[in-house]
């Protein structure tokens, strides 16, 4: 099967946050690291490369300092990159046009995104891209399977603790739940081999994608608007822990 | 202004039954169209007529779309994009709204990329700017909320808004009722059959607790660093006399058993108590939990979302406050 995963750098999940001066993004001088669910799509894409052969094709829209998840897709496995650079913020729909713009050509059985990024959150990515392909496509995944020729079983998580497989042919669009299996870490051996594997390099303007192809605009970041009023308890950890009691006691009545 | 049309949803696992996520989602509706001027037309899809249809129409709206297929009988993407598809072309709203349900976020993004739109998804509110409105959704996990709009494109078509609304931003009881029952008429739809085969719906095993009858729940995050330190959380949840429980994470990883994990993918309860350990709080945890009666945060960053549902808020080491709770309790128990 010849894979391809589409990865996000997005910044790192304990890193502390500030606005940009013109409030419609973060500052960029925070640690950056891949997208969780994403890698659990790398994952995924190459234990199905080791099981029953194929490639692993792994994929980038992001500026430059992105192209370390791909050098660290590299050292984990996957065969080659494709780094699409450009620092514009696009929504979902023009990253979408931005990955199959820069695949034209190539022919993939399988496309593997996570299920969310875990900055912009659209969620949207994958199944757009299936729209744009005319493909078909299936969301929060926890297992693949092939099913025979060209086609592929998953198994779908829905709400509330229930699942259900579904099957359908290839090429298809999955994007794939957090926790599907254990990640890999990329082993010395496996960084060394990743110098000598091959990077495409190609950026938004050659694949033709400019903010303007974006179809929401996002206005501005604020601090959520807090919808209680929390009291803070503040002091030493025992005076927390003894006043976080008493409130409980006394003014919430829950113990 | 053109209609608001609202996609109801039925439960996965009871077809004929609505996803009470629908009512939220016309609540919204009403909500919006009050200031555009827009009335509120809702559609319910489904094999035959189990009185959905009817059961909407109590509610205040134009009218009431009632599609019914075969095809409809279970869940598919490509057929519910056809479906709706062919009832937008029909209605042309200004605005679609839908439910932030796993079901909707599976298909709505294809639906409208195929007409040409947009969808801003997870959304929790929304402003008017020169009439425009203007949406509010989460963004770096809920750490910062977005105000997103629509980009005005140059074409004089209508091209609706798609917009998905996040579990328990709108109350579904405050979606109005009718003075009398809506229109309800039936639409044709002729989706093709789905090139997806798809199984029938099973649970994993069952669950062997029941979290949303406990009274008390302590729920453990990433912030406990290392599965070795459940054994204090447990400490922490008997001493309290409540069921230990954990964000997504914990599950994963395997330290907990996903019987245990809270949320949009886990289960939603609403304890008289819950005390949120090491969670920063993203939104798929939030939906699951932010029901309960009163809620405690221990989290070392003072910015974690969770401190924005939280009644009590401890900025502080879970390492240093759990240790020093545990010991308060021991000297007077719960």
């Amino acid at each position: 099967m010849k894979i391809l995963v589409c990865l996000k750098q997005v910044p790192a999940k304990d890193a502390p946050l500030k606005l940009a001066p013109d409030a419609t993004w973060i500052r960029e001088d925070v640690s950056y690291e891949v997208n969780e669910p994403d890698a659990f799509a790398l994952e995924a894409a190459l234990r199905l490369k080791e099981a029953h052969g194929g490639e692993v094709v792994a994929l980038t829209v992001g500026p430059a300092r992105a192209a370390q998840i791909l050098r660290e897709a590299l050292a984990k496995g996957a065969d080659r990159a494709v780094h699409v650079e450009g620092s514009a913020h696009l929504d979902a729909y023009a990253a979408a046009e931005a990955i199959t713009r820069a695949i034209a050509g190539e022919s993939f059985d399988l496309i593997c995104t996570g299920l969310q990024s875990d900055d912009d959150g659209f969620g949207q990515t994958g199944v757009i891209i299936a729209e744009l392909l005319g493909a078909p496509h299936a969301t929060i995944i926890m297992q693949i399977e092939p099913a025979g020729e060209k086609r592929i079983k998953v198994k779908r998580e829905l709400e509330g603790g229930n699942f259900q497989f579904v099957e359908m042919p290839t090429p298809a669009v999955l994007s794939i739940q957090s926790g599907i299996n254990k990640l890999r870490y990329a082993t010395l051996m496996g960084i060394k081999q990743a110098k000598n594997k091959p990077m495409a390099h190609t950026t938004l303007e050659e694949v033709g994608v400019a903010p303007s192809l974006n179809r929401q605009v996002l206005h501005k970041l604020f601090l959520p608007v807090k919808s209680k009023g929390t009291t803070r308890i503040e002091g030493n950890p025992k005076e927390q822990a003894a006043a976080l009691l008493q409130h409980l006691r006394q003014d919430a009545h829950v113990l | 202004m053109n209609p608001i049309l609202v996609v109801t949803e039925q439960k996965i696992t009871a077809p004929g039954k609505f996803n009470p996520a629908t009512w939220e989602v016309i609540a919204a509706a009403q909500q919006l169209g009050a200031t555009l001027g827009a009335t509120v037309v809702a559609a319910v899809l489904e094999a035959g007529d189990s009185g959905m249809a009817a059961e909407c129409a109590t509610r205040q709206l134009e009218r009431v779309l009632h599609g019914q297929h075969a095809l409809l009988a279970a869940y598919a993407p490509d057929v519910w994009v056809q479906t709706l598809e062919q009832i937008i072309t029909q209605v042309q709203p200004s605005f679609v709204l839908l439910p932030h349900t796993y079901q909707v976020r599976d298909y709505a993004p294809q639906l409208a990329t195929r007409m040409g739109a947009a969808l801003i998804s997870d959304v929790t509110g929304f402003g008017f700017e020169a009439g425009e409105p203007r949406f509010i959704r989460p963004t770096f996990q809920g750490k910062w909320a977005a105000e997103v709009g629509f980009a005005r494109g140059d074409s004089a078509d209508v091209k609706p808004g798609f917009v998905t609304v996040q579990i328990g931003a709108f109350r579904g009881d405050q979606a109005a009722m009718g003075a009398a029952a809506a229109r309800v008429d039936a639409v044709t739809v002729t989706p093709q059959p789905s090139r997806l085969q798809a199984g029938e719906i099973f649970q994993e095993a069952k669950h062997a607790v029941d979290l949303t009858q406990a009274p008390i729940i302590v729920s453990v995050g990433r912030g406990i660093k290392e599965p070795k330190n459940l054994d204090m959380m447990r400490e922490l949840a008997a001493a309290l006399g409540g069921e230990l429980a954990a964000s997504r994470p914990i599950c994963d990883a395997g330290w907990l058993p996903m019987d245990r994990q809270i949320g949009s993918s886990g289960q939603t309860v609403a304890p008289k108590l819950y005390l949120a350990v090491g969670i920063s709080g993203a939104i798929q945890h939030l939906v699951g939990m932010k029901g309960s009666r009163t809620i405690a945060a221990i989290n070392k960053d003072p910015e974690a979302p969770i401190f924005e549902v939280a009644d009590y808020a401890v900025v502080g080491n879970l390492f240093d406050v759990v240790p020093a709770l545990i010991a308060a309790l021991k000297e007077s128990p719960a």
